[in-house]
């Protein structure tokens, strides 16, 4: 049997690569998609941890995720649009009205 | 032995695919990347006896949310992207921040203790199926934060709307 701490590993690796990417790109749909690795780097961990914890509650909290990500990428996907209609770019750093 | 292989295959792609799809200029062609990745992710869950799981992984997120990003991708005008700039300026802070939180994780791994063990065994999930236990857990014990997610889909819902329609007046 696998151990556990390969699944976290690979779940760590996932992640970090998630995080390297909405770091590093400037287009805003590849941020929105580097967000949705993080969060299915997260849920391979709960899931590994469901069974080898023998617990169906990680699973539970998986399914939770999911249905959070999916309005998370529905109001991303409508902000992107906003942004594109107002701006007519994609790249987050010609975004900067904010900016003091 | 067969489930190492297996694993490690699965590991090796995911974790490759991933870096596949940040690092493409295209991005339809880094969403085509993920939704590869998305079926070795629904695959390891499969690994995981996380069958119901496996299926919402490529129902909802291969079938929905990567729709939906394709959607938004062909709906904007990107033509000046495939020769545009795809990294920030200081991109080697990005990355340097990046590989200090996976030292950060590795090494905090090491001092995990598992907890107790539950009631649901693989023998025990196995006699009654996968999906009629995580119905069971899902409709009893977590009821009420089954329903606050209906409501957050319906906010969703509605704030895409709002967001993304053009204003009436002006």
């Amino acid at each position: 049997m696998v151990p556990l701490h390969w699944y976290l590993l690979l779940s760590s690796a996932v992640f970090v690569v998630g995080v390297a990417g909405f770091l590093t790109r400037r287009n805003i749909i590849i941020m929105f998609m580097s967000i949705e690795l993080m969060l299915n780097a997260v849920n391979i961990s709960l899931v590994s941890f469901s069974r080898y914890l023998s617990d169906m509650r990680g699973q539970v909290l998986v399914f939770f995720v999911i249905a959070v990500a999916a309005a998370e990428a529905a109001i991303g996907l409508a902000i992107i649009i906003a942004l594109f209609r107002n701006k007519a770019t994609a790249h987050v750093d010609e975004a900067n009205e904010m900016k003091g | 032995m067969m489930a190492e292989g297996i694993f490690i295959y699965l590991a090796a792609a995911i974790v490759i695919l991933s870096v596949l799809v940040i690092t493409r200029s295209n991005p339809v062609h880094s969403m085509i990347t993920m939704l590869v990745l998305f079926f070795h992710i629904a695959a390891l869950y499969v690994t995981l006896n996380a069958e119901f799981l496996a299926a919402i992984q490529v129902i909802v997120y291969a079938g929905a949310i990567l729709v939906l990003f394709l959607f938004v991708v062909l709906l904007l005008n990107l033509k000046e992207e495939m020769v545009a700039r795809r990294y920030i300026g200081p991109w080697p802070l990005g990355v340097l921040a990046a590989l200090g939180l996976l030292v950060v994780i590795v090494l905090s791994l090491k001092s995990f203790i598992p907890g107790p063990s539950g009631v649901f065994t693989t023998e025990v999930v196995r006699a009654e199926t996968n999906t009629k236990v995580l119905g069971q857990i899902l409709f009893t014990e977590y009821l009420y934060p089954f329903e606050v997610v209906s409501m957050i889909l319906l906010v969703a819902i509605i704030g895409a709307i709002v967001l993304a329609k053009k204003r009436l007046r002006n």
